[in-house]
Parts: structure tokens; C-alpha cells; sequence
């Protein structure tokens, strides 16, 4: 009992390490091995060789699940798109798996403009998995706007964390 | 005005009403700040009898006319006149006054209060205006609120607001309850409550009902309510998003938005959910409708030209009309609400950071900011187009905030404990 706690403080402190000093490298493995490898067991629920499960292997680029932007944009900043390329080509291989995209704004503004940037910002990941392989079907894009803020205050740190599409997959 | 005397008079008032809020025990307080620079003298004597009163009728009266920013009170010094024979006109006229209010009150059998009241010119030494009522004793608020709106009408020819309400959202914790209360924060009463978001309440045109966007079901729904009966209905609830309602005038139809058929577009829908036609199409987003007080328009927010500002199209629009812009100032201009007499509309302006309600005139396209405050949202015109609601934060606590046309008077709107967002000020109510 122990020793697998152990090993899953070390996975997590790996993952930590990978993604900040190596992100070219994790956008790497995303675009090419990685995604392969889930479509060719086909299977959405097994577990790869490290245990976990490839959504929440935190080694993996599909258990990043937060897309992050500027004040008032919904453009996926390009060091976003290897991480919602992943969920989609995830997504096109797993027919049966299903998201839900949660776009989510600061708390600066109109509540109804913010409503419609987060569908925005939603439909903007939407489109972006549509694009790479993923079927409408397996998407619901929907809005939050400024209601439901992850991070409490009234500084950028805040705004910041709280200007985002989250990456739901149906049964989690 | 003859009854205007023009004093220069910068100050800070406060007042503090305590508020007993039944349903999540919150205490509205109210805060006035500035004032006009004109502001008519008024002496607001006692009414006999009152003392014995659950409720002074004298109190609720003067509260209103200082909180308008348009009336100095003028102390009555011990002198207590309840009829005109009784009244020397001489020594109102030395304290400064210009007008002067008496009357009565009498407690008859049943709760029942008999209310006198006239309103008195110093200068001519004449009755202005007056009348008497009988109302049971529940609703001498609401009386008082009418004599202040009688004496308001007289003195400065404008329509008095003191007897309408005001719509808002408090939030507590985890509980969010749309509320509805009298434009003095009295009263104030849940219609419904949620542990999930509600926003952008808004009035139907008679007063009687209220549509508002609620997430009760994960998502937002644009639900109309009305106020007697506390029944309910969920007029727009189509897969997407459904948000920011806006009344038509004949109070028949609502401009709503929906992501029904991709990004956020305006709609049109009857008052029952039928009929639902398309407004807008654009490839960005369109949304916060509001209606021309004659029908004729909705002005928006859309950012189809790259950032939010303010266009107008008719309502009779169809996907193919195209929207004229309004607002040029600025990257950030959001929330237009159409002024009562059509002559102009109140937005949310973003400049250097800060986010302020300003207005904009239609003929002259002349823009005033209004506010210098950090974070302002959801402005909202009296019906009287006098005073703009709107929410805003102090301390990181969502406030409510009212502040004239002219900039010149603000009052502040709180709850000791919450956050109080999403104003909406409700109509003139048809009486008698």
C-alpha cells in the first residue's frame, strides 16, 4: 500500500518535471507515438503499462485538461493546440468516449458578454477537435462564462486561471 | 424652477436602513454621496399623530426626497404646524425653506390610517397640492412613497420613482436568490433561490412578471416568472446556451440569446416560448438586447467588428439586415440599456482597466462616463431616466450602486453579508 502511493508521488513529481523543463518534448509525444499507441488497443477504459488510465496518466498530454487565454480572446494560443490535438485524436480513436467543453471567463465585465465568450471559447476547442478527428457527436460545447470562477479574487493571477476551457470526458 | 435656490453644496450624507430580509437574513443598507448642485429647500414637518404609527409616515417620505439628490432637508426646529391656518409663513421662509409639507395621520378602527397631507409654497403662501387616503396600516410605506412621489412631481415636474422596485441578485455563500424590493431596498423578498447561478433579471413592462437566466439545470435557461402567482415557465430552454431576455414594450415578446444554431445570436420569442425567429447573424457574438422604448429597435452588444461595442438593428430584423454601429470609443463597450424617453442608452465602458458606466446620446453620439469605479456592470435606467442602477465592487463585495444622469449623486446599495449583483429597475406601476 505504501510502496504504490510512493510510486504515484514519483509519477506525479515526474510528470511535474517533464512539463516544465521539457514542453517541446511533451508536444512531441502527443502528435505522434502516444496517440497511436491508445488507437491501437482500441480500448477507451483499459489501462496502458504504467497503471493508470491514458486519460489521467499524468505522464501523458490527455491528462492536461485546461485551455488558457488573454483578457477577452478565445483564440487556443499555439502552445495550447498540441494538447486539444491530443484530445481529439483521442477522441477519433475511442468512437465511444465523449467531452464536454466547459468555457469559463474572468469575472471582469458583462456577465452575458462573458457567457458568450465562454461558448465561444468552447466552440473554438470544438472546432479544433472536430478539425483533427474527433466527431460533433462526441462534443458538447457549453458556457459557464464568469459563474462558476476556479480561482477566488480580484488580481491577474486570478483572471488568469479563471479565463479557460476545461476538457471534460463523459463517466469520469 | 421659482423653488430652486441655488446653492453650491458638496457633502456626504449617510443613512442607514436596517432591513429585515426574511428569507437569507440579509440587511440592505443604503449610502448617499454628493449631490446636485441645485437643490430645492424643503421643511417636512412631523404629521400629527404619527408617533403612534408602526411606521412614520414623515420618515419613509423625507428618505426618499434626499436620496433623489434634489432636495435639502430643512430642520422644522420644533414648530409643529398640522394645518394651514396653523402654518407662519414667515418663519419657514426664514429658515430657508421653500416648501413646506404637513398633515396628519388618524388610526380608525379595523388597522386602518387616515393620511392628510398638503404640500405648501413659502414664498406665495399657498397650497401647492394635497389629498387625504385611507390605507391599512401594512401599506403606510407604500403611502408615504406616493406622497413623496407627489411631492417630487410638483416641485421639480419630473415623474417620481419612490413607489417602484427594484429587481437585483444576492448571492450568499453558494445560494443565489433573485430578489425583489422597493426602490428604497425595503421589503425586500426572494422569488426564487438557487444553488446554482441566476443573472440578468429583467421587468416586464407592466410590472407583473420578471424573466431571468437561471443554471438550476446545468445550463442557462431563460425562465419568466410572475410575481403574484410565483408561477413560472421556461420560455427559451433550447440545447445551448439561452440568456439575457429583453421585453418588448408591449411586454409581448422577448429578444433572447441562444447557441441554438451556432455561436451566441439574437432571437425573438413570444412571451409564451412560442414563435421563435431569428435575428441576428453574424459570425461573432451577439448578445445583451435591448429594446427602443418605442419597439422600433434592439441595440446590442456584438463583437462582429473584432471587439464588443454596441450596434443597432430594427427589431423587425431578419438574418440579413445589417447592424449599425454605435459606440467608436474604446476597445470594450458592453450592456446597453435604452433610456425611458429613447434619446440615449447606459453601457459599460472599459478604459484604462477600469470598467465604468457611462452614457451615450443617440442624436449627438456624445459619450459621458459617469463612474470612475474599478469594476461596474448591468446598468439599469429609473423610470424617470433621473438615476442609473447598476452593480459594482467595494472591498471585493458586490454592491449594488445608483447614480444620476448628470453624474452629480450617487447612492450605495449593501448587504453586510453576500455579494449584490445583477440590477434591474422596475417600472412606473399603473395607479389608480
Amino acid at each position: 500500500m505504501k510502496k504504490t502511493a510512493g510510486v504515484l508521488i514519483i509519477s506525479l513529481l515526474s510528470a511535474c518535471a517533464s512539463q516544465t523543463t521539457q514542453p517541446t518534448d511533451v508536444e512531441d509525444r502527443s502528435m505522434g507515438a502516444d496517440s497511436s499507441s491508445y488507437g491501437a488497443d482500441g480500448n477507451a477504459l483499459g489501462s496502458d503499462r504504467s497503471g493508470f488510465h491514458p486519460l489521467n496518466d499524468p505522464n501523458s498530454i490527455l491528462s492536461q485538461r485546461s485551455v488558457y487565454y488573454d483578457f477577452d480572446s478565445y483564440t487556443v494560443k499555439n502552445e495550447y493546440r498540441p494538447l486539444v490535438i491530443a484530445h481529439a485524436q483521442y477522441l477519433r480513436d475511442n468512437p465511444n468516449a465523449q467531452v464536454i467543453l466547459q468555457g469559463n471567463t474572468d469575472d471582469r465585465g458583462s456577465r452575458e458578454y462573458n457567457l458568450a465568450l465562454g461558448q465561444r471559447r468552447a466552440d473554438g476547442v470544438k472546432n479544433i477537435m472536430t478539425l483533427s478527428g474527433a466527431r460533433t457527436s462526441q462534443i458538447e460545447s457549453v458556457s459557464l462564462g464568469e459563474e462558476k470562477p476556479r480561482a477566488d479574487g480580484s488580481d491577474e493571477s486570478a483572471w488568469s486561471e479563471n479565463r479557460r476551457t476545461d476538457i471534460l470526458y463523459r463517466g469520469e | 424652477m421659482s423653488t430652486h435656490t441655488r446653492i453650491v453644496f458638496y457633502g456626504f450624507w449617510l443613512f442607514l436602513w436596517l432591513l429585515f430580509c426574511a428569507p437569507l437574513q440579509a440587511r440592505l443598507n443604503i449610502e448617499i454621496f454628493g449631490g446636485g448642485t441645485e437643490r430645492i429647500p424643503i421643511a417636512i414637518v412631523p404629521f400629527a399623530d404619527e408617533g403612534g404609527l408602526p411606521q412614520r409616515v414623515t420618515d419613509v417620505m423625507s428618505a426618499d426626497l434626499q436620496r433623489s439628490g434634489l432636495f435639502r432637508l430643512i430642520d422644522p426646529a420644533g414648530q409643529t404646524p398640522y394645518a394651514p391656518a396653523e402654518v407662519v409663513y414667515g418663519d419657514w421662509a426664514d429658515r430657508g425653506a421653500s416648501a413646506l409639507v404637513i398633515g396628519r395621520t388618524i388610526l380608525m378602527p379595523g388597522g386602518q390610517v387616515e393620511l392628510q397631507f398638503r404640500l405648501l409654497d413659502v414664498a406665495r403662501q399657498a397650497q401647492l397640492t394635497g389629498f387625504a387616503t385611507i390605507v391599512p396600516v401594512a401599506q403606510l410605506r407604500a403611502a408615504a412613497h406616493r406622497i413623496a412621489d407627489i411631492i417630487y412631481e410638483a416641485l421639480t415636474g419630473e415623474v417620481g420613482v419612490f413607489s417602484t422596485r427594484i429587481a437585483y441578485v444576492l448571492k450568499q455563500g453558494n445560494k443565489y436568490a433573485l430578489q425583489v424590493a422597493d426602490s428604497d431596498g425595503y421589503n425586500a423578498h426572494s422569488i426564487i433561490e438557487y444553488n446554482e447561478p441566476i443573472i440578468s433579471p429583467a421587468w416586464s413592462p407592466d410590472g407583473s412578471k420578471i424573466a431571468y437566466v437561471s443554471f438550476e439545470n446545468k445550463k442557462p435557461v431563460v425562465y419568466v416568472q410572475t410575481l403574484a402567482t410565483r408561477e413560472r415557465k421556461a420560455i427559451a430552454n433550447f440545447a445551448g446556451s439561452n440568456s439575457a431576455p429583453a421585453w418588448s414594450p408591449d411586454g409581448k415578446k422577448l429578444a433572447v440569446v441562444l447557441s441554438l444554431h451556432g455561436g451566441s445570436q439574437l432571437y425573438l420569442i413570444n412571451a409564451d416560448g412560442s414563435g421563435l425567429q431569428r435575428l441576428t447573424r453574424s459570425s461573432g457574438i451577439d448578445t445583451e438586447p435591448s429594446f427602443s422604448p418605442d419597439g422600433r429597435h434592439i441595440i446590442f452588444t456584438s463583437d462582429r467588428g473584432g471587439s464588443p461595442q454596441i450596434y443597432r438593428i430594427p427589431a423587425g430584423a431578419t438574418e440579413l439586415t445589417s447592424a449599425e454601429r454605435l459606440t467608436f470609443e474604446g476597445g470594450y463597450n458592453v450592456s446597453p440599456a435604452f433610456s425611458h424617453d429613447g434619446k440615449g442608452f447606459a453601457f459599460i465602458h472599459r478604459h484604462n482597466g477600469r470598467f465604468n458606466v457611462a452614457v451615450q446620446d443617440l442624436a449627438t453620439r456624445q459619450v459621458q462616463i459617469l463612474t470612475n469605479s474599478q469594476f461596474d456592470e448591468s446598468p439599469s435606467f429609473a423610470p424617470n431616466d433621473r438615476m442609473i442602477l447598476y452593480a459594482t465592487e467595494t472591498g471585493g463585495h458586490g454592491i449594488l450602486s445608483a447614480i444620476s444622469r448628470d453624474g452629480q449623486t450617487r447612492q450605495h446599495l449593501s448587504v453586510q453579508t453576500g455579494d449584490i449583483r445583477e440590477p434591474a429597475w422596475g417600472p412606473l406601476l399603473k395607479q389608480k
